[in-house]
């Protein structure tokens, strides 16, 4: 589906090769959740996945993070085997859920991913400063998880995500459960923290503006079999402010999304009925 | 779907097959216990912690289902799983009656205090203490104060027991029947509104079936109580009548006829497997139209 | 907050406060009132029913004797408490690698919560000298053990997805799992389990005494005074009881509140 020719993979963060992922393969209630995918992720390039629900977008996340294997095909991450790639945490993760575990202050939380890492105390506080003055909470090191807005949990989740540097950061809708403006503000330290870090990310989120605010390419997906029905380049560059969301070229990459989900959606439609 | 549902099936047979084998397991336990154990008892530690194994103290477990074919005492006609199986008819009586007043009076009581604030205010602190303080010990005052006020109308002897038995039976179906009529949402409150339902509309279409899994756990102690406080309440009172007095009899002929007391016991386990079997047939009832709960 | 809005603000409060805490009290002294004027003008005797007036005399002039009683029950609760909670705990760790041996206590923890368990004391006392407090304080251990175990083993179950999840972004080891994720969910419902346990664990010790055994504690003293002519002294037991029982209580939940601060969090969401 990418319009350029297969680069050498260490230049690429992702690299998605003939996927097809069968849940329940075989039975009555089998499920094709992704079929023929095919997806390139380039370094430090911010990727979204959107859809409707049932596309596969999650699917196809857990599928680079190796949280589930693929009935079939490759998919590389930092240009190993994605299985490899989840042993030598070349990714971080946040989800909706913050996931933050209660038990732990806001800087235990952070250093979760490091400690496994068999860090030792003081790096791992170190780090842990480093990474809240990062998401701009660095009074917050002491609290407990309940002791945090939502937009505040997020960005400790993101913290923790980002904690052992990793190159890759996969989201799944990570700022789906918070409101309007709380998510907008996110969506711009998002930006910010990525262009500081040089992070590459893949977003998942069922928000349009979202998707397109934050994206360098927008990947829309449709459902029945998942599959990955059009790539939107968006082309506004990486300096996005609060007045991007205000301009033509954004209404129109949002247009653009839409259409292309609309005609996913009637595609999909068409199928099903001619599936009957 | 089907997939989840047959292995659910599967996995139900397996517990149904795990609830007689774990039984059988303990009477292993015991036997091998008795065989390995010290006669006269022994001391770990400097206490002596060490059950005795003899006969007087451990019988074989043969020996107690043996027993429940013979007679209570040497002569008399009926086997002692018969009088037994009366006793706990009884005892099983009185703690269906204590359980259904019981539920009652808390869900009356819980309708009040969602009625009325100042009620809920007034009775939630003593609902809560009640929890905490060991309200069992009242039986034999509950005796006396029955007696005294009822001066020997009718047959009482049971009253004083099944009493305790409503006592500790409605305070769980109260709490939780409270938190359940609360726990309905704004919106359905003046979705309810906006039909110009009435409170009692209200309370019928809305708050009672809301309250449903809160009760559930509730009703499971409440049976469990009820059973307990006619036990314990027949044990402290001495209604002669009913399975908990046996135990503390049986138990006195412990030294001449030692299993004679595990048939008592097995009537009071049978007494409250009934009952549960009971309450969880009656949960079922009200949760038929809810989504299966997570196990 | 600036002092001119302090002030308002800090009686109304108050005033608040002083609503709140009205009714239970009013309800309570109302209800002490009424017995002891129920007492006093039907001429009730009292080996009745006592007054309140009566059963206040008592406690605090044979304070010796109830405290007496109270350590002696106290403490057999609070043993079993203790040792059922620890082996609880233990034990679900434990079965919790083996879904077959989890398989096999449940029946019998389900059994348990059922039956009036305290009969098995019945058994007890004649497997033990019936001058100790032994058969007591293993019938206290059995009741709390299997009311922590239930708990402790759906806290090793029922994590939170997100964390399962996150921990094999990790590449974490189960080992790893089972000490950062389900040992630390676990033992919040631990002590949930503990606080239930807690007033069982009394009530189980004080109704244990009626199946015979020393003579020395709250149950057999309560028994035996309620049934008698002392009705005051019976009273001031159960007021004793009480006492103990909210002890136990306050004490388990203050446990909770300092040991996993994020339980009560949860409870209230």
């Amino acid at each position: 589906m990418t319009k350029k020719p297969a680069s050498p993979p260490a230049d690429d963060a992702v690299v998605v090769r003939d996927l097809l992922k069968v849940f329940n393969r075989g039975k009555p209630n089998q499920v094709d959740a992704l079929v023929d995918v095919q997806l390139t992720v380039r370094r430090g390039e911010f990727v979204s996945l959107i859809g409707p629900s049932g596309c596969g977008k999650s699917t196809l996340l857990r599928l680079i993070a190796d949280l589930i294997q693929p009935t079939q095909g490759s998919v590389i991450v930092n240009g190993k085997p994605a299985h490899q790639a989840r042993l030598d945490q070349d990714y971080g993760m946040a989800f909706q859920q913050s996931g933050l575990f209660e038990w732990r202050t806001v800087a235990r939380n952070i250093e979760l991913p490091l400690e496994l890492k068999g860090w030792d105390k003081t790096r791992r506080r170190a780090r842990s400063r480093e990474m809240l003055e990062l998401v701009k909470l660095p009074d917050f090191a002491g609290h407990m998880p309940w002791q945090l807005s939502g937009g505040m949990q997020q960005r400790v989740a993101i913290a923790r995500a980002l904690a052992a540097h990793p190159p890759l950061l996969l989201m799944d809708e990570p700022f789906g459960a918070l409101d309007e403006m709380t998510r907008e503000h996110m969506q711009a330290e998002l930006l910010r923290i990525c262009s500081e870090t040089g992070t590459t990310v893949v977003f998942v989120t069922h928000s349009i503006p979202e998707a397109v605010y934050l994206a360098d390419r927008v990947v829309v997906m449709s459902p029945r079999p998942g599959r990955i029905t059009r790539i939107v380049e968006v082309g506004m560059g990486r300096d996005r402010t609060e007045l991007t969301r205000e301009a033509t070229d954004f209404f129109d990459r949002v247009t653009d999304v839409r259409e292309a989900l609309r005609g996913a959606e009637l595609g999909a439609q068409a199928r099903g009925i001619e599936d009957r | 779907m089907t997939e989840a549902v047959t292995v659910k099936r599967s996995v139900r047979l397996r517990r149904a097959l795990m609830y007689p084998l774990s039984f059988v397991l303990v009477a292993c336990a015991w036997e091998l216990y008795k065989w390995l154990g010290p006669p006269a008892g022994g001391k770990v530690l400097g206490m002596r912690l060490l059950a005795r194994t003899n006969d007087r103290a451990m019988p074989h477990t043969w020996k107690m289902i043996e027993r429940l074919a013979h007679p209570e005492v040497r002569g008399r006609s009926d086997a002692i799983w018969l009088v037994v199986s009366r006793a706990t008819w009884y005892s099983f009586r009185v703690a269906l009656a204590a359980f259904v007043i019981g539920v009652l009076l808390g869900l009356v009581l819980a309708v009040v205090m969602v009625r009325f604030k100042t009620a809920e205010r007034a009775l939630m602190p003593y609902l809560a203490i009640s929890q905490t303080v060991p309200i069992i010990v009242l039986a034999p005052l509950l005796a006396t104060l029955i007696i005294n006020i009822n001066k020997g109308l009718v047959d009482t002897k049971w009253l004083p027991v099944m009493v305790l038995g409503v006592f500790l039976a409605f305070f769980p179906v109260a709490v939780s029947a409270l938190k359940g009529l609360q726990s309905t949402n704004a919106a359905s409150l003046e979705l309810m509104d906006s039909y110009a339902a009435g409170w009692w509309k209200t309370l019928f279409k809305l708050r009672f079936p809301a309250a449903v899994p809160y009760l559930t756990p509730a009703l499971r102690l409440a049976g469990a109580s009820a059973v307990v406080g006619v036990v314990v309440g027949e044990i402290s009172t001495g209604l002669r009548t009913g399975v908990g007095r046996l135990v503390l009899s049986y138990g006195q002929d412990a030294t001449s006829d030692p299993p004679k007391l595990y048939t008592a016991v097995f009537g009071a386990a049978a007494l409250g497997l009934v009952m549960s079997a009971l309450v969880v047939a009656l949960d079922k009832l009200l949760r038929r139209n809810l989504p299966p709960e997570p196990v | 907050m600036s002092t001119p809005d302090a002030a308002p603000g800090g009686v109304a409060r108050v005033r608040r406060q002083v609503g709140l805490a009205l009714p239970p009290v009013a309800l309570g002294v109302a209800f002490v009132a009424a017995w002891q004027a129920w007492v006093t003008v039907r001429d009730i005797q009292p080996f009745v029913i006592p007054a309140p007036s009566k059963i206040w005399q008592s406690f605090t002039s044979d304070f010796g004797l109830v405290r007496a009683a109270s350590v002696v029950t106290g403490t057999n609760a609070l043993i079993g408490l203790l040792i059922g909670s620890l082996l609880g705990f233990a034990v679900a760790v434990v079965t919790n690698r083996f879904a077959l041996v989890s398989e096999v206590v449940n029946p019998l923890a389900v059994t348990v919560a059922a039956i009036p368990a305290v009969v098995i004391v019945g058994v007890l006392n004649n497997m033990y000298a019936l001058d100790s407090q032994v058969a007591r304080r293993i019938m206290t251990t059995i009741a709390v053990f299997f009311v922590v175990f239930v708990q402790v083993s759906k806290g090793l179950r029922q994590n939170n997805p997100t964390h399962l999840e996150l921990m094999r972004s990790y590449a974490a080891s189960p080992r790893q799992v089972l000490t950062k994720v389900r040992l630390p969910n676990a033992l919040s419902y631990f002590f949930t389990g503990v606080r239930t346990a807690a007033p069982l664990a009394l009530i189980i010790s004080l109704v244990s005494e009626y199946f015979g055994g020393p003579q020395n504690g709250l149950g057999t003293k309560i028994a035996s005074t309620l049934s008698g002519s002392n009705k005051a002294l019976g009273f001031a037991y159960v007021l004793g009881g009480s006492i103990v029982g909210l002890l136990f209580y306050l004490g388990s939940s203050l446990l909770e509140y300092v040991a996993v601060p994020w339980q009560r969090r949860r409870e209230s969401r």
